[in-house]
């Protein structure tokens, strides 16, 4: 096994995970689908299972011991949370569902309560699903304009077309990518937030692939808000985070209503909680907050840093070892990649070539990854594979990929 | 790597008519059309149907899917000339029963020989909506005209 920093230790890291020991269709599961949701370490099973065995209450509720261990437990989470993204606070950091909801979450408070009618948001080409439909069901429902920023053939996104759609002062939020899930891009967040911040506009990082590649720090970017889920930083699912700044927080209206989200409830009328707990309606994922604690906890004792070196390798390697894979078409060359790589066979079709290498062992996704519009983009109206790294990912997994890309392609030819 | 353990799936005729479509063109002026759509993979065929006194004189399709869906579309198209509306109709709901389970105790087997490669399809659960895609067009085409239909 190969490693990319002295203190990364791959057989150690692969250990971890009892799922990548195993075998799928009589071959060693080779698992290129950390994209779409990593796997787990023991450490995030361990903690969830003690957690449901030993130390199990609602959270914010009860006066009695296991509740409020349970509570302490989860508000750890979040302190977590804050000081993975450097978050100046624990209650800038509101607990969601996944990505997905922190997204709508910030479609429907800060867009319908904060942005008028005739303020605009931006997204680009390149979006994920989850940060261009909230944002056309705002300007549907509320008169906010959608503008899209366009991507160059590299797969970057055009600063000059963001400069021009930025231009007239009326756009309220630039809602981006910090890296693309199909192309692996990724985005200069902290230049486009100094951009969006000087046109006078918010802005909102989808960070569901770039926490999980790279240290990130809210406070660096100087980013308004930031999304990131659980389930592709190797913890669970059911849980995603939305860091919004402190005094947005304040600003915007609850989204979900009932229970923990309010100070005093009437029969006709309430006041709300502050924040974070106004946007965190109901009994909260806690198995999954300790599980998200216990995978942040994972990943740091590895640390980000040899974690963003190990993928960097991955990254060179994986470019130019598929590069000689012929009639392979590579679809993203952007400068600042990460270990995403959606790609086509000049002779097949993604399914057939997902449904090839899923015989190897190799699971990839194919399809369009959520993201239909980049694919029209692309001229890839078809669908492409996506190969997707984690940490426990091997050149040695890499070359075996390419090499049975070499044996589809003949067997479609 | 072989991949011999593939060719229930892969079998010669389907790779054949999944890379030489037959019927592969559109119709000048069909009786019934209908799109088949399954926009998470983003395979996507026009079905066109020529149907005179009640029996299918001709039948064609165009579009972009993997060697399942196409080959399903050719076969298809190929089986569907002289059936009646109703007999069509029938065919489609055994088909896409025997695509879903590989058993097909109704099936009238001669009809269903041609077909019989594409039913390796449902020991690949994920792969079997790329089989149904043009019956799933075709029953949208029988309902009416210029309908879309999806195999989601």
């Amino acid at each position: 096994m190969d490693g990319a920093a002295p203190s990364f230790d791959i057989a150690r890291i692969r250990a971890d995970f009892p799922i990548l020991a195993s075998e799928h269709r009589g071959k060693q599961l080779v698992f290129l689908d950390s994209g779409a949701s990593a796997q787990k370490p023991r450490q995030v099973i361990d903690a969830m299972v003690d957690c449901m065995r030993s130390a199990y209450a609602n959270v914010h509720r009860g006066a009695y011991h296991l509740s409020e261990a349970a509570t302490a437990a989860f508000e750890a989470s979040r302190e977590a949370t804050a000081r993975f993204l450097n978050a100046p606070s624990a209650l800038d950091i509101i607990f969601t569902s996944n990505s997905t909801m922190a997204m709508n979450l910030v479609a429907h408070s800060f867009g319908r309560g904060v942005l008028k009618p005739g303020q605009a948001v931006v997204a680009s080409e390149m979006e994920h699903h989850a940060n261009l439909v909230p944002w056309q069901m705002l300007r549907d429902a509320h008169g906010t304009e959608l503008r899209i920023c366009r991507i160059t053939d590299a797969g970057e996104l055009d600063l000059g077309h963001l400069a021009e759609l930025l231009a007239d002062g009326r756009v309220g939020l630039v809602a981006v990518t910090h890296m693309s899930n199909v192309l692996g891009t990724v985005t200069p967040a902290a230049q486009i937030a100094r951009m969006a911040h000087e046109a006078g506009a918010k802005v909102l990082f989808d960070g569901s692939q770039a926490a999980v590649h790279r240290r990130v720090d809210v406070q660096a970017l100087d980013a308004d808000f930031y999304c990131f889920t659980g389930h592709k930083l190797y913890g669970p699912t059911g849980i995603g985070v939305l860091y919004a700044r402190a005094e947005l927080q304040r600003a915007m209206p609850p989204f979900l209503g009932g229970g923990d989200m309010i100070a005093t409830v009437g029969l006709h009328h309430s006041t709300w909680a502050e924040p974070p707990a106004k946007f965190e309606a109901g009994t909260p994922p806690i198995i999954e907050a300790i599980g998200l604690h216990a995978a942040i906890n994972y990943v740091e004792a590895i640390g980000m840093g040899a974690i963003e070196a190990h993928e960097r390798a991955l990254v060179d390697h994986a470019m130019a070892t598929l590069s000689r894979v012929d009639g392979l078409t590579i679809h993203g060359r952007a400068q600042d990649r990460g270990g995403v790589f959606a790609f086509g066979l000049d002779t097949a079709h993604a399914h057939d070539v997902a449904t090839l290498l899923d015989r190897a062992g190799i699971a990839v996704r194919s399809g369009r990854h959520c993201a239909e519009p980049l694919h029209e983009r692309l001229g890839a109206e078809g669908g492409t594979c996506r190969a997707s790294f984690g940490l426990y990912t091997t050149t040695t997994e890499i070359d075996y990929l390419a090499e049975t890309l070499v044996s589809a392609r003949k067997f479609f030819a | 790597m072989s991949f011999s353990e593939l060719r229930d799936l892969y079998q010669d005729i389907i790779l054949d008519h999944g890379r030489k479509p037959r019927n592969f063109r559109r119709l000048d002026a069909p009786t019934h059309r209908a799109r088949g759509d399954n926009p998470l993979c983003g395979d996507r065929i026009e079905l066109f149907l020529d149907i005179q006194r009640e029996h299918i004189v001709d039948a064609a399709f165009i579009g972009r899917g993997c060697a399942i869906s196409v080959a399903s579309g050719s076969l298809m198209t190929e089986t569907l000339p002289g059936k009646t509306p109703a007999q069509a109709r029938a065919l489609s709901d055994a088909f896409r029963a025997f695509a879903m389970t590989g058993i097909c105790p109704a099936c009238d087997a001669e009809a269903m020989e041609r077909l019989t490669p594409l039913a390796g399809v449902h020991e690949f659960p994920s792969r079997v909506k790329c089989a149904t895609l043009p019956w799933v067009a075709l029953n949208a085409a029988l309902d009416g005209q210029g309908q879309e239909a999806s195999s989601e």
